[in-house]
């Protein structure tokens, strides 16, 4: 008798996919932790605080042991899925490799243990490391001042919009409008906003590009701002980013660029040498420190001469003696845009990336993402339509165009490229691309992992022909089926709440 | 695989770049290191920060003892090089994790809602200010206590300062605690914005400050620099304020510089649909299982643009993690014992140095782990002259406040042993005469 002929009878149940939540496993009375004894005589807390202001309990927090915590966590990260289990293909995320040393260097205890308010002479190691990735950033930008405060991307495009809105200020008008393409993130817009800007689009060419000319038209003297993406959301240079910035200029505006993709121009091009008067890069993803399931990420900005002056408060700054300080002497500043320096946890993993690479490396990066980007194109083409025609560099986007037909879309294939064991690409934007498949599969991919992945889309591609349905209905081997998100938007359930009347444990 | 696309070089992949925007030369940048070099090389840089010995810095960022089980679970690479949990059938782990998270922050805060994290504290109440204004529109008036932290002060007006919006400090009396007088609130007041403990350490009557937004129908915004204040003081949402948010790296995150930390907001349920930031809901699946999702997302910026609630695109994922992971183990009593033990910790400090001659607790309203002492000598001098013998006394005030040049801010928390305490008694003793 073969294995294939035993009878398996079904287990009622698996402990590891079906872990509750931490509060319906607490039991009172169980702990997790042992405090070392006070020391001193135990005072009664009310003598020190007026009772009124105390609280008798903090009811629902769980109570369990060290190795329920442990159970816990372990088994909710086993539905998870990172860079370190598969291809992460999320189109303009940049789900690169992160290097383990990079951990291990940001949780040195001269590091993890320093805090930001320890006088300068006891912070230079600090100091220096702030420095240090300042002037790398400033070299592969073009872009001689770098602010490394912003906690993310987003948070970089609204400091340097804040910087610009203060510098037109000083020149004496502050302008109305910003101009976004239509290829923009959301962030842009959202930021721009958040200035106190009314944002006016810019509508693509047919090649997906800025059209130089309709930038012209919209140019006008009250205008503050240009927002571009270089590569765009599809993954093409601006080809023509050079006479943009020169129109902009003209009539006394600024250039911001979303560096979002800048894994494309590493030792390649520099946007400070296109005209770009100010970016924003996202440390997380061209610079390899980890995405941490939605965070923290780094999002610095680098900025020219004339906008230094309004640049978040403070600056690091080198004295004579060779040594470093902050700056708060600056008149002109925006102010602080959040509490201390910066995520400096994720800096010193970003520097430790680059001093890894080097020069050569960063520009070997950025070629194999290129390389991989179009190796996709190329072996997909012919079964997925491109939302446009012409070439890409770090990222490829196509569309559901041909899946449509059989009624299925890309959110469908999306969840079906699960079922082979990948992420899903991004789905969600550009908006000038409907049914968008947005692929970048970066420069640490091998050639064998980026070939199961095509065989994969292929295979999905054939099975939307001929079993559509079954792409319609994916995912179908992960723990949960696809869940209905317009209903948990209707009546959401943001929280858990104790069942009344019931006791847990008894 | 270039060949395989009839390419030959790969700079032919970069044709789209023009000739004239391409680098000619080399990134200069130093030589590429090994993982050996690499590792010295950063480990001479780390050692040149000093973070052992005797501190008492607070200020917002406080040593707090991190159960090292934190670390372990946070470094299972299906965490930390996950992203944003949009694909929800692979993000689970991240997604019920925020739910806990979610309602960890409800259950310390007293509130109804809470959303995923954002940046740091100051971040959080500069969202906190913009959402009361949102709620009630039409006015254009913030009274913000001067005892808020100056940096989350500098953080609100850096975002408000293109807006028609008048942000008036509100100062505090002889306890420490906002002069709630002089606040005047009004009909054009959207919101009131303190902070419990205050940046002095002292904590506020909240149940009169929430009242009197009440009546005035502003928003209370109660900020939290001291999360781990929570463990024993009364949940802000039980004496009615309506938006609290604050810092949260007391709950296991490292110090680190001042960052990555992580941000908290909660408010009331009406006001769910202006929240800023990722929400994460229970959902059904096709199976009929009960699992989580993003959710909400109509008020983010990747559907709304211009119109969404904020900028916003990420949490703070990894160390919001961590947060809830400290508080699961922590618990319940845990967590009280620890707030516990910086009372009277920092309460026994606070007494001896006050005993010295000269020395004087300056504020006479209850504080938790935190006091500003007056100084007989400039307290930026003294600071650096016990810094020089490797006790970190604590935070200056002269360039917070005017006036305050004797003025030092003194954090105790439960790492600080007996005889460090001790040691910063004697120091204190030693160097507060005359020069």
């Amino acid at each position: 008798m073969g294995a294939s002929d035993v009878k398996v009878p079904a287990a009622a149940g698996h402990i590891v996919r079906n872990e509750d939540l931490i509060f319906e496993r607490s039991r009172a009375g169980r702990q997790g932790y042992h405090l070392p004894d006070l020391g001193i005589p135990e005072k009664d807390i009310s003598s020190m605080i007026p009772g009124e202001l105390l609280r008798d309990d903090i009811e629902g927090m769980p109570e369990v042991s060290e190795f329920e915590v442990v159970r816990h966590f372990t088994r909710l990260s086993t539905w998870n899925y990172g860079v370190d289990t598969g291809l992460y293909p999320l189109g303009s995320c940049t789900m690169k490799y992160n290097p383990k040393i990079n951990e291990s260097i940001a949780r040195f205890e001269g590091f993890g243990k320093a805090h930001p308010l320890l006088p300068e002479f006891l912070s230079q190691g600090s100091l220096e490391i702030l420095r240090q990735l300042e002037d790398a950033l400033a070299e592969i930008t073009g872009l001689p001042h770098i602010s490394l405060q912003p906690a993310a991307g987003a948070h970089g495009e609204l400091t340097a919009m804040l910087a610009i809105r203060a510098c037109h200020a000083k020149r004496g008008h502050v302008r109305k409008t910003v101009l976004i393409p239509d290829s923009a993130h959301g962030t842009n817009p959202a930021s721009a906003i958040m200035c106190g800007y009314e944002v006016h689009g810019v509508t693509s060419t047919s090649a997906g590009l800025l059209d130089p000319a309709d930038v012209e038209r919209n140019m006008t003297e009250d205008v503050a701002a240009l927002m571009l993406t270089n590569p765009n959301t599809l993954g093409k240079f601006e080809e023509e980013i050079d006479k943009v910035c020169e129109i902009v200029h003209a009539k006394g505006g600024f250039v911001y660029m979303d560096g979002a993709n800048m894994n494309a121009l590493m030792g390649i091009s520099r946007p400070g040498d296109m005209g770009v008067d100010c970016m924003h890069l996202n440390l997380h993803k061209t610079f390899s420190t980890p995405h941490g399931g939605g965070g923290p990420g780094a999002g610095p900005i680098g900025v020219v001469d004339e906008l230094e002056p309004y640049l978040p408060n403070p600056r690091v700054a080198r004295n004579a003696d060779g040594t470093l300080q902050l700056n708060f002497d600056r008149p002109d500043s925006i102010g602080r845009v959040r509490a201390f320096v910066g995520n400096f946890g994720v800096l010193v993993r970003a520097l430790a990336y680059i001093y890894t690479l080097g020069a050569d490396g960063l520009r070997e990066a950025t070629e194999t993402a290129v390389l991989n980007a179009n190796y996709i194109k190329h072996r997909l083409e012919d079964v997925y339509a491109l939302a446009y025609e012409g070439s890409v560099l770090h990222e490829v986007v196509f569309t559901d165009r041909r899946q449509q037909a059989f009624g299925v879309k890309n959110s469908d294939i999306a969840k079906r490229i699960i079922d082979y064991g990948f992420y899903p690409p991004t789905m969600s934007f550009p908006l000038i691309a409907p049914g968008a498949i947005m692929i970048e599969p970066t420069e640490t991919e091998s050639r064998e992992e980026l070939d199961l992945f095509i065989d994969s889309m292929r295979a999905i591609a054939e099975e939307c022909e001929q079993t559509p349905d079954i792409v319609r209905s994916a995912p179908h081997r992960t723990r949960m089926g696809r869940f209905d998100e317009t209903a948990a938007a209707r009546k959401p359930v943001l929280r858990w709440q104790p069942e009344k009347g019931k006791v847990a444990g008894a | 695989m270039l060949a395989s696309m009839g390419k030959s070089d790969i700079m032919e992949l970069f044709e789209s770049i023009p000739e004239r925007l391409r680098l000619s030369r080399p990134l200069n940048l130093p030589a590429p290191k090994s993982e050996f070099d690499l590792a010295a090389y950063f480990r001479d840089l780390a050692d040149r920060n000093r973070t052992s010995g005797d501190v008492f810095l607070g200020a917002g960022v406080y040593d707090h003892f991190a159960p090292v089980v934190i670390d372990h679970m946070a470094l299972r690479s299906e965490w930390y090089t996950a992203y944003t949990p949009y694909q929800p059938e692979l993000s689970q782990g991240t997604l019920q994790a925020i739910f806990e998270f979610q309602t960890m922050v409800c259950q310390l805060t007293g509130l109804e809602v809470a959303n995923a994290s954002l940046y740091d504290g100051s971040t959080a109440v500069a969202e906190a200010v913009l959402m009361a204004l949102r709620v009630n529109k039409g006015r254009h008036r913030v009274v913000m206590a001067a005892s808020v932290h100056p940096h989350y002060r500098a953080v609100v007006n850096t975002y408000l300062r293109n807006s028609d919006v008048e942000i008036v400090e509100v100062g505090f009396d002889s306890t420490g605690r906002i002069d709630l007088e002089a606040a005047a609130l009004d009909g054009n007041t959207a919101a009131i914005v303190v902070q419990s403990p205050n940046f002095f350490g002292v904590i506020e009557n909240l149940d009169d400050i929430c009242a009197a937004a009440r009546d005035a129908g502003a928003l209370s915004v109660v900020g939290v620099a001291e999360a781990m204040s929570l463990g024993v003081l009364k949940a802000p949402g039980d004496s009615g304020a309506d938006i609290v948010c604050g810092e949260a790296q007391s709950f296991g995150v490292p110090m680190s510089f001042g960052g990555p930390f992580v941000g908290f907001f909660a408010t009331r349920e009406k006001f769910v649909r202006q929240l800023p930031g990722r929400l994460v809901g229970r959902a059904l699946d096709s199976h009929g299982q009960l699992g989580f999702v993003l959710t909400l997302s109509t008020r983010e910026q990747h559907i709304r643009r211009e119109k969404a609630t904020s900028n916003i695109c990420t949490n703070q994922g990894l160390f919001m993690l961590m947060a809830t992971i400290y508080l699961s183990t922590m618990g319940r009593k845990g967590l009280r014992e620890v707030a516990e033990q910086n009372i009277r910790k920092a309460h026994e400090a606070a007494a001896r140095i006050a005993s010295l001659p000269g020395y004087t607790v300056k504020f006479s309203g209850p504080t938790f782990n935190e006091f500003v002492v007056s100084t007989p000598r400039p307290a930026r001098q003294l600071r650096d002259e016990l810094a020089a013998g490797g006790i970190v006394a604590g935070v200056p005030l002269d360039r917070y406040y005017a006036g305050m040049d004797n003025d030092l801010l003194i954090a105790v928390t439960e790492t600080a042993s007996i005889e460090s305490i001790d040691r910063l008694v004697s120091a204190l003793a030693e160097f507060g005469g005359a020069n």
